[in-house]
């Protein structure tokens, strides 16, 4: 531990973390964009900067590590009208367009605008502008708004392992690319999206169903797999708008394609609702209609003619001629009745899961 | 009398533009062909020679006959014959091809450590530099020496960095050693990138043994054995040379295992550079090094503490490690008897520009603009009056007249907002318009930002932005305020040198020639007639003679004009390009 | 185009090398960096093709297009800008008729570089035709000089 004033409170903290970590830690706000606590760090954004005693320059703090009996200064008249500068500028280069961006109301960029009352427009100049648009099924890629903090190459390459997009040019060209800048084809996982700090990455399903005061926030586990990880679905007029994760979940808000885009079953006209019973036995030949093959059931009819084919077969082969398998989106609990149900009422140690490789 | 004869042709690269390589060739023919053959194989040697100095007057070369040196300025092909068969055989120096006196007023003020053996050693040759007494200090140094004795020996020469910064190289070669670490680099930083500057070139092509011992000094020094020398693609012929001598270095045991018998390991690799002005700062060119984009890391952790691969790593600039080897020999004392208190030693400066003796210099620090500008400079060649002297390049600042007796050192230009930085030198007279200056150094650095930081990428952009409307009529009335502004935010917050440096072109401008920029502004002039929007052409009828050159060269066809009677120009369709003004042989075109 | 490139491969394990060793080699011989090469290389080495292709665009020397026929170079450093560097250049980019952005004439005939200083200040403004240096520049004489090559 070693002891280091902030605004002038003097604060114990351990060695070798950053100024920011220690403010953070202290409640001390200090802003900040390129920053992301899963993420090396960038140093790009120059938000987070902070006076130190001894230095000649404000330092960054999420690149500053602490020293011992550091003095350091996280707001002064000077340092605001510093980061309203650079604000300034990165909204010069910035498409004014909040009100038809899928970020509003979740935006750091816009939130700090409002913070600090900018609009932009004290040094309008030329703005990068790009007319493709990135045709990948997932990912909108809207690079005219980003502000090049870095977060989604960074994620895409610490945390994702896939590196499909780099910093490509340089200056004021500088551009985040794919490989000759063709469009994404990559896992889509989607967690470039989850830590943009503004409204060039959005989700391609997410266009135009809601923005954040519209959603009702649910927190729920994602079906598709046995690793379970949180998320949180977003509802508008009880139907999904996106999903994504908390970062302080134990997945640390990291999802996958699946997770993170495939909700559309949820609210899909094709989804099942009821059970259906055959209507024709099988060898049959199915005929053209669904209606023709199925009928709508309730629960209890359909769970009564499952216990009763059952019982049916065991009579007749004994126990051992029935099997089960079990899936991996189940929960923990929803498998151990399974497979208790299979031993205990069926009678036969026939019993798997399909996560069990 | 052939015995003693040297002839010394300056194969600088000036002296290669000027055609160095045709006149070495035909004094070799000459040579042969007038008989002189045999005794001359021997003892005539041609080096091929670093820069000598005056660049202007290439291709010069030294004729040396028994102890009597003769130079030749302006040489040509042409002329060689005559030399040969006059002077070389006929004893007869050829006297109106000889230099002036203004010519050795020209060294008289010089101090030459650094260049002190470009243009005299074969380059090409490294037992021309061991006769000089080159790796005598390394030799000394491996076998008598503790890195701790040779740290404090350039500590006490108060050697400080000629890359730019002028961080005190004793100093950082001590962090280096003290750093926890069992590998650790030196590294030769000859990105030399400041568009202006040369001198880095001239002493890896003039003296490339020079570097490669300090270096190796540096490398005992700091515990390191492996070092990279990161040099610009653009400097082939420095890069041959530089090859030639680690190959010649590594064949006699200077370079490679257990070096003169000891147990000191080191050996050099050359990095090419692929043309990016933000890797001569050391993160970035670490990063290059290890193969990535080179983009800036916030410091601290400093290289001599994380740099190449993570280890302690030393970075210094080509000219500061040519001055090791001489302090070594020579003694920390005797370097130090140069300059003034804080800024010992030597300095080698790029004059460009508005001044008759272009070309590199080198002058103890502590001498005044004045001496380097008038004395050693030879004033303007127009006669016109020097109105500033940028030094520093980019990163630098515009110093106006009034300030010519300031001393150059370190402290003293960075107090009047510019810097010494890597030795450019221009000079400007009233011709030179102070606000297309700033806007010149502003739209390299914009171009050469690395656009990770904010206030560079889009500042830069803004800045150039506003001196663009500014240098084309339409600036307007905040824009001097807006400029301040944003340079100074620009300064404090970028991530690296190079936006940290990049307004310092317009803040010091903007300080001493603030009234160039209300002229532009306000009365929409451009006072030094070079800022192209601003101008109007027109013809004189009086001298026009009718000759139809501005016509025919003009691209916008706005001139009309009968053969042989006075020209007119349409101002509606002229582009301002100028054209006219220059093809015209009888000065007829006037411009405001 | 497969066995330089794989014995450009065998130089950057020899010597233990990095991703912008290999594009200057792969410039070096084809004078530019084809597509092919960097997928090649990024599939043999596993490295992100994406990265290559950040580290190509970021440097100035590295060319994604071939280069024009004639390569003319002008130098844009201090000195050559004091003596008039830009007009040299928008005269003979008028005369190749090249606009925006583009360095390369639409026949492949020509390429127009600018450079930051190529170390022959006292000779400003220097231009390089097709490597030769051309000390002392004027705009009217280059375009004479191109007219020629245009006629060849
Ligand atoms: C943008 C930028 C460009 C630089 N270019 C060079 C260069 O071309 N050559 C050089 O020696 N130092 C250059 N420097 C300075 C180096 O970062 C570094 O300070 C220097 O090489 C250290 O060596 P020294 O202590 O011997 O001066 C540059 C710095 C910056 C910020
Ligand atoms: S796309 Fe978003 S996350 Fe990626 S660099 Fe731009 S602003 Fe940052
Ligand atoms: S100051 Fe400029 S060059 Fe340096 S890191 Fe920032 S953007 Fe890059
Ligand atoms: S948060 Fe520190 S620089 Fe961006």
């Amino acid at each position: 531990m070693v002891q280091i004033t902030i605004d002038g409170k003097k604060i114990d903290v351990p060695e070798g973390i950053t100024i920011l970590e220690a403010a953070r830690r202290n409640g001390i706000y200090i802003p900040t964009l390129c920053f992301h606590p899963r993420l090396t760090y960038f140093g790009g954004c120059r938000l987070c900067i902070v006076e130190v005693k001894g230095f000649l320059r404000p330092v960054t703090a999420c690149t500053t590590t602490v020293n011992k009996d550091m003095e350091v200064n996280t707001s002064t008249a000077e340092l605001e009208e510093l980061r309203k500068l650079i604000l300034e500028l990165i909204l010069s280069d910035h498409p004014h367009d909040c009100m038809l961006c899928e970020k509003a109301g979740a935006c750091t960029l816009q939130e700090l605008a409002y913070t600090y009352g900018v609009d932009g427009f004290q040094f309008a100049g030329e703005r990068r502008r790009y007319s493709k648009r990135d045709g990948n099924p997932f990912i909108e890629r809207d690079l005219e708004k980003c502000i090049l903090c870095g977060r989604c190459v960074k994620v895409c390459r610490e945390i994702q392992g896939v590196e499909a997009i780099d910093f490509g040019y340089r200056g004021f060209k500088a551009k985040i690319c794919t490989n000759f800048e063709e469009d994404l084809d990559c896992e889509f996982c989607g967690q470039c999206v989850q830590v943009c700090p503004t409204g060039a990455l959005t989700g391609k399903l997410w266009a135009r169903k809601g923005r954040q005061m519209s959603l009702r926030e649910v927190e729920t586990v994602c079906p598709y797999c046995g690793t379970g990880c949180n998320i949180t679905v977003h509802v508008n007029r009880n139907e999904i708008a996106k999903v994504t994760a908390r970062e302080d979940s134990w997945n640390e808000g990291w999802l996958c394609v699946k997770g993170r885009f495939g909700y559309r079953f949820a609210n899909s006209p094709e989804r099942l609702t009821v059970p259906l019973i055959r209507k024709v036995p099988r060898g049959e030949g199915a005929p053209e209609k669904v209606e023709d093959l199925f009928r709508e059931a309730t629960w209890e009819e359909a769970l009564d003619l499952v216990a009763s084919r059952l019982l049916e077969i065991k009579e007749a082969h004994g126990p051992d001629s029935i099997a089960g398998l079990s899936s991996a989106r189940c929960t923990n609990e929803e498998n151990y009745l399974f497979q208790k149900f299979i031993r205990a009422v069926v009678g036969t140690n026939n019993v798997d899961h399909c996560a069990r490789l | 009398m052939e015995n003693n004869v040297v002839i010394r042709v300056c194969m600088g690269p000036a002296g290669i533009a000027a055609g160095g390589r045709d006149v070495l060739e035909r004094f070799r023919e000459a040579l042969a062909s007038a008989g002189l053959d045999a005794s001359v194989k021997e003892h005539c040697s041609s080096h091929q020679v670093g820069c000598l100095g005056l660049c202007a007057r290439d291709v010069l070369v030294e004729v040396h006959t028994d102890g009597q040196k003769h130079t030749y300025q302006y040489v040509k092909p042409d002329m060689v014959e005559r030399i040969v068969t006059e002077h070389i055989a006929g004893g007869k120096p050829v006297s109106e091809w000889l230099v002036d006196d203004s010519f050795d007023a020209f060294y008289e003020k010089q101090v030459k450590v650094v260049l002190s053996h470009c243009g005299v050693l074969d380059p090409e040759d490294i037992d021309d530099y061991i006769a000089s007494g080159g790796y005598e200090a390394i030799g000394r140094i491996l076998k008598k020496c503790l890195p701790e004795m040779v740290i404090d020996e350039i500590k006490a020469s108060g050697l400080r960095g000629r890359g730019g910064a002028g961080f005190p190289t004793g100093l950082k070669w001590e962090l280096a050693r003290e750093a926890a670490g069992d590998r650790k680099y030196m590294i030769c930083n000859a990105d030399e990138g400041d568009p202006g500057a040369f001198m880095d070139r001239a002493v890896i092509e003039g003296n490339p043994h020079a570097v490669i011992e300090g270096m190796m000094i540096g490398a005992f020094s700091i515990g390191a054995s492996k070092g990279y020398v990161y040099i610009r693609a653009e400097y082939p012929l420095a890069v041959e040379r530089l090859k030639l001598a680690i190959a010649q270095a590594r064949k006699k045991g200077l370079l490679g295992k257990a070096i003169l018998g000891t147990k000191f390991s080191f050996d050099i690799e050359i990095k090419l550079g692929a043309g990016a002005f933000v890797c001569g700062e050391e993160t970035a060119l670490i990063a290059s090094i290890e193969g990535e984009r080179g983009m800036p890391r916030s410091k601290p952790p400093f290289p001599v503490n994380r740099g190449l691969w993570q280890c302690p790593t030393v970075i210094n600039n080509v000219e500061t490690l040519a001055n090791i080897p001489y302090i070594m020999r020579k003694g920390a004392s005797w370097f130090a008897s140069y300059g003034t208190e804080k800024s010992r030693g030597t300095k080698v400066f790029a004059l460009t520009g508005k001044i008759r003796n272009t070309g590199l210099i080198e002058v103890p620090m502590g001498i005044t603009l004045r001496e380097i500008l008038y004395d050693i400079g030879g004033g303007t060649e127009s006669g016109k009056e020097i109105k500033a002297v940028q030094t520093g390049g980019p990163s630098g600042g515009c110093i106006p007249a009034s300030m010519f007796d300031l001393h150059v050192d370190y402290e003293s230009l960075a107090k009047v907002g510019s810097i010494v930085g890597s030795g450019g030198m221009i000079v400007l007279d009233e011709d030179d318009c102070m606000v297309n200056m700033a806007r010149y150094f502003i739209q390299f650095t914009q171009a050469e930002s690395c656009g990770k930081c904010v206030p560079c990428r889009v500042g830069t952009k803004r800045v150039l932005e506003i001196l663009d409307r500014i240098t084309q009529g339409r600036g307007r009335p905040d824009d001097i305020a807006k400029l301040e502004r944003l340079c100074k935010g620009i300064k404090s917050t970028s991530l690296c040198g190079l936006g940290q440096t990049a307004p310092n072109p317009v803040l010091s401008t903007l300080k001493y020639f603030r009234e160039e920029y209300e002229a532009h502004i306000i009365d929409k002039k451009c006072p030094a007639r070079v800022c192209k929007a601003l101008l109007t052409y027109w013809i004189l009828e009086e001298t026009c003679t009718g000759c139809g050159a501005c016509r025919r060269a003009c691209p916008a066809e706005a001139i009309s004009g009968e053969k042989k009677k006075p020209h007119r120009i349409d101002p509606e369709k002229c582009i301002r390009c100028g054209m006219c003004y220059e093809v015209c042989k009888f000065s007829s075109v006037e411009r405001e | 185009m497969k066995k330089k490139l794989d014995q450009i491969l065998k130089k950057y394990h020899k010597r233990n090398e990095n991703i912008i060793f290999l594009l200057q080699e792969v410039q070096e011989s084809f004078g530019y960096i084809p597509r092919e090469a960097i997928d090649y290389f990024a599939r043999k080495l596993q490295i992100a093709p994406s990265k290559f292709y950040g580290v190509a665009t970021f440097y100035a020397q590295f060319r994604l297009t071939p280069m024009g026929k004639n390569n003319i170079t002008v130098c844009c450093g201090t000195a050559c800008h004091v003596r008039g560097a830009e007009r040299i250049i928008s005269g003979l980019r008028r005369e190749l008729g090249l606009d925006g952005e583009n360095d390369t004439t639409e026949d492949g005939e020509f390429t127009l570089e600018e450079v930051a200083c190529l170390g022959t200040c006292s000779f400003a403004p220097v231009v390089l035709v097709n490597g030769d240096v051309r000390g002392r520049a004027n705009a009217d004489r280059l375009v004479k000089e191109i007219r020629k090559m245009k006629k060849k």
